[in-house]
């Protein structure tokens, strides 16, 4: 990984326990100027609580944060020139959407020409500037999440931190606010850090991933990175749906050996000699080809047919191989039936081996 | 079990009254109640404030608005509206003043919260015959506070309320606020802690003081706590009854008579029951007054939300 | 990932220290304590003087603690303090009130729990008309009904009796207990419920073997509401009963109050803390549950 010069955020190993529990432990964490960081990992694993550190809204235990070359381990959260957005909105109920943006501002004393200018142009960029006059309970949610995202805004600040900003929309609206959260980062180039557990927010809208587990960052890597070369089983399997295909075995010179068969794994990328011993194989079902396709693979199995999901754009298929389920990923006209065999085959280049003790990529 | 099988060939409709029999049955005591005790004994005290009532049973006679004329004009019913104001006034004032502001400190993540939260609460488990004879015996001019005070070198200290008509209401506002004021304070902390954390975070963020977070931001969200709140000192002053009874009897003279115990003691006392009846309406009147209103706001006016 | 050494963590670093003694901590608790005191301060007195000789009471310092310590007081008020010529001491109060207190929580709770189960899960046409008025008619002073209520009870042949008073609260306990209840039982999963009457079980077996044992909780809650507020009630327990069934609130009251004889405070106060002993001890050992009791009672459903 390159050294980030001059990062517009660095968290020098941090710990924060609460009493005997650690939540963070001795983590280190660099971003760029301008870069969109996605924090991912499921719940409890630290990714709300790094970001709560970071704005400085719980105290940490140990180590440091520097924010635009400022060490701000002590500084209040309204000195850190950071702007948040909350899951919940967290907007102010009496007060109007014009309200909600300039109530910092005002509190700040900042001149009145100055705050009716800031808030033109961020209810311009956000589009709502319609509903400057009305209170958030007149809002849906979508627009209600544009006001949070604007009131950031106002604050003029280098850095956004977002808290799972659009778990509490629909499906369609959270798509939408999705692209427009991208298109705002194009458009204003600040750092941005993102917490969420949705891995397909974190794929479209990261220029690096930090996947958290247990309180420590296990990859951070660009989306592409963490897809193709997981640095362990857990990323494998967290990344991608359906979750990628296991193999369980031995590796031993060029050769993964288990019940199905035993593998070439020619051409699979190593960063040097594999060890022999024990490993999983991991596949990911959109890495596998099937019927004529297959009989190209260095890799090949015939399989049965146990399931079919049609998705339209694709067809799901759960095929079993010598006792072993696995997930296809087909083309959306294929046609598959329960029962019927299926031949698939796939490349050493794409598999990805783990250590079967450390889970660690091998 | 046997019954339910007959019934089956017969296919009959059940009839109307008998579907949900147990639960009807159930609600027996409750429809009772609402009828004849909270509508039936309600209207009938009513009824009976426009008669000549002295002594039940009694041949009755209309005399329209004659008892609360009467009413009125007594200097002891105008001097228990006069004491009702100053102790609701009083309380209200005091209770949300003190009670939002124990619930604003104890909010602020203290050391020892539920030790102070015990403290506070406490006098809300006594009776306020309990809580009028404690404070009668520490407002005690000659063992209480005065002479205490007195007997530490102020000689001149003067502190009876009890004992002055001018001030013996605010002696019992003093008891009053000590019994109940711990239990507005904790419905206003349970409304409180029922603020979105999310919110104090971003004002946090956006570097607001806290002091200023609220009185802009928090008190407005809490709407709704307050005016249950405000609803429930409300009914609580309107009932004060033992504490005065327990405290001061209701003097010197007449000067902290009540409403509730007017009626009680025309009722029970002094045999004069067509002046019970008239006060008892009056007092349903101004609850009516301040019920209404509340009912609109929670019931009528808000149906979209929760 | 960027390798920082140990070493270079220069500045600022960890948790930000923090003065104990800031001016808004110093603030926050010396107004707590204060207050503290001021509410402490009542209890402490009663219990003071409760402890001490009549002639060390006439000393005039109800702060100083007693020096010499007596539970004379204590004796007299339970066993010997007087009532008119009754000098019985408030110990047939306290029993008056047991004999109360207990059959009302009972019935009281029995009633309206069977009453909000039938409201939640068995509702009938009318059914929310009549809760309504009930609960409306929570907020109508008790002087407003006391008197067509005794009549009623003349006529019932209850008037003056134990069980007519016994009648006089669980009828003034239904609003609070059967809103208890019903949000109680109305936040209990539907399916449950739905599940049973679909295994063929009836309206009292549902109550019985599905929704009691799941409402240990709130029957608690609902105990020590009624028990604290019957206690402590005054106003039923004068005008409902005889002289001779009047509970302890009432008693204490003419004890204290009495106008002819010489006042002794101390027994006084033994007497008055006495009374509050009851609800004091339910309050100290029940703790949330307390709270909880209360606030549901307050903050609607």
């Amino acid at each position: 990984m390159d050294q980030i010069v001059d990062p517009s955020i660095s968290i020098k190993h941090l710990d924060l326990s609460f009493g005997v529990v650690n939540v963070l432990k001795d983590l280190n964490l660099d971003v760029a100027k301008g870069e969109f960081l996605v924090l991912l990992g499921s719940s409890g694993c630290g990714k709300s609580t790094l970001l709560n550190c970071i704005a400085g809204l719980l105290d940490i235990t140990d180590g440091q944060i520097h924010i635009g070359g400022r060490n701000v381990t002590w500084a209040e959260p309204a000195e850190r020139g950071i702007g948040m957005v909350f899951q919940s909105y967290a907007l102010y109920p009496q007060m109007t959407v014009e309200g909600n943006l300039t109530f910092g501002l005002r509190n700040a004393r900042v001149p009145k020409e100055h705050i009716r200018e800031k808030v033109a142009k961020a209810a311009k960029t956000l589009q709502i500037e319609p509903l400057l006059k009305r209170k958030p309970a007149a809002l849906s949610g979508g627009q209600r999440q544009r006001v949070a995202i604007g009131r950031a805004l106002v604050r003029d600040v280098d850095v956004f931190l977002f808290d799972e900003p659009l778990s509490n929309l629909d499906a369609k609206l959270r798509a939408d606010l999705r692209v427009e959260i991208k298109q705002l980062h194009q458009t204003l180039g600040n750092t941005m850090i993102y917490v969420t557990h949705d891995q397909i927010e974190a794929m479209t809208l990261a220029d690096r991933i930090a996947i958290m587990r247990g309180g420590k960052i296990l990859q951070l890597d660009s989306p592409n990175e963490i897809y193709n070369r997981p640095s362990c089983k857990y990323v494998a399997e967290f990344i991608g749906s359906p979750t990628m295909n296991f193999f369980e075995g031995t590796v031993s010179g060029r050769t993964f050996a288990c019940p199905q068969g035993a593998f070439s794994i020619d051409g699979y990328p190593s960063q040097g000699d594999i060890a022999p011993g024990s490993a999983w194989l991991g596949i990911r079902p959109e890495h596998i080809a099937t019927g004529p396709d297959a009989a190209d693979m260095p890799i090949r199995l015939t399989c049965d047919v146990e399931l079919v999901e049609p998705l339209g754009s694709d067809t799901l298929v759960r095929v079993t191989a010598h006792c072993q389920q696995l997930w296809v990923r087909m083309d959306g006209q294929a046609q598959a039936l329960p029962g019927s065999q299926l031949a698939i085959g796939f490349q050493p280049s794409l598999i990805n081996l783990f250590d079967k003790t450390t889970e660690a990529r091998l | 079990m046997s019954l339910a099988n007959s019934g089956q060939g017969t296919a009959r409709r059940p009839n109307k009254l008998l579907r949900n029999l147990p639960a009807k049955i159930a609600s027996i005591p409750m429809v009772l109640t609402a009828l004849v005790v909270f509508v039936g004994c309600t209207l009938w005290t009513i009824y009976h404030s426009f008669t000549g009532s002295r002594l039940l049973p009694a041949p009755e006679k209309w005399v329209g608005l004659d008892q609360y004329e009467r009413l009125w004009g007594t200097r002891r019913w105008l001097v228990s509206i006069e004491n009702l104001a100053l102790y609701g006034a009083g309380s209200l004032i005091f209770s949300l003043v003190i009670g939002f502001t124990l619930a604003a400190l104890l909010d602020r993540k203290i050391r020892g919260e539920a030790v102070f939260r015990t403290i506070f609460l406490y006098p809300f488990a006594l009776s306020f015959i309990v809580t009028g004879l404690a404070w009668q015996w520490i407002l005690n001019p000659d063992f209480g506070l005065q002479s205490v005070v007195q007997g530490w070198g102020w000689a001149g200290f003067e502190f009876n309320p009890l004992n002055d008509r001018n001030t013996v209401m605010y002696g019992v506002l003093i008891a009053g606020l000590w019994q109940g004021t711990g239990f507005i304070m904790i419905v206003l902390l349970a409304g409180l802690r029922g603020i979105d954390e999310d919110i104090w975070k971003a004002t946090r963020i956006e570097g607001i003081p806290a002091w200023k977070t609220y009185i802009v931001v928090i008190i407005p969200m809490m709407r709704a706590t307050f005016v249950t709140v405000l609803v429930l000192i409300a009914s609580g002053i309107i009932k004060v009854y033992d504490l005065i009874v327990a405290q001061t009897s209701g003097g010197p003279g007449i000067a902290s008579e009540v409403p509730a115990k007017y009626v009680i003691e025309r009722m029970f006392q002094s045999q004069n029951l067509g002046q019970g009846f008239a006060a008892s309406t009056m007092m349903l009147l101004s609850v009516l007054i301040v019920l209404i209103p509340w009912a609109y706001l929670e019931f009528g006016g808000k149906k979209k939300h929760d | 990932m960027t390798e920082v050494s140990h070493m270079h963590l220069d500045g600022p670093r960890g948790k930000k220290p923090k003065k104990r003694l800031s001016p808004t901590n110093i603030m926050i608790y010396s107004t707590l304590f204060v207050v503290a005191a001021y509410y402490l301060l009542p209890l402490y007195v009663m219990v003071a003087t409760s402890l001490k000789g009549m002639p060390e009471v006439r000393l005039g310092n109800i702060f100083s603690p007693p020096v010499d310590v007596t539970f004379d007081p204590w004796v007299k008020a339970w066993a010997e303090a007087c009532t008119g010529i009754n000098c019985e001491g408030l110990s047939r109060g306290f029993w008056n009130s047991v004999r109360i207190t207990v059959p009302s929580v009972i019935a009281s709770i029995a009633i309206a729990s069977v009453n909000g189960y039938a409201l939640a899960n068995w509702r009938f046409k009318g059914a929310d008309v009549f809760f309504t008025i009930l609960i409306f008619g929570a907020f109508i002073p008790y002087q407003v009904m006391i008197y067509p209520m005794v009549i009623l009870l003349r006529e019932l042949g209850l008037y003056g009796s134990l069980w007519g008073l016994v009648l006089v609260h669980s009828v003034f306990g239904m609003p609070i207990l059967t809103l208890l209840f019903r949000n109680y039982f109305t936040s209990l999963p539907e399916e449950l419920f739905k599940a049973a009457r679909v295994d063929g079980a009836g309206f009292w077996r549902i109550y019985l073997q599905i929704m009691l044992p799941m409402s240990l909780p709130i029957f608690v809650v609902a105990m020590i509401l009624q028990v604290t507020g019957i206690w402590n009630d005054f106003l039923f327990g004068v005008i409902f009963t005889k002289p001779e069934f009047y509970p302890m609130t009432v008693q204490l009251n003419n004890i204290v109050n009495a106008v002819q004889g010489v006042k002794e405070y101390n027994v006084n106060m033994a007497a008055t803390l006495l009374t509050g002993l009851v609800p004091l001890t339910i309050y100290f050992i029940s703790g949330k549950l307390f709270v909880r009791g209360i606030a549901a009672g307050a903050v609607k459903g």
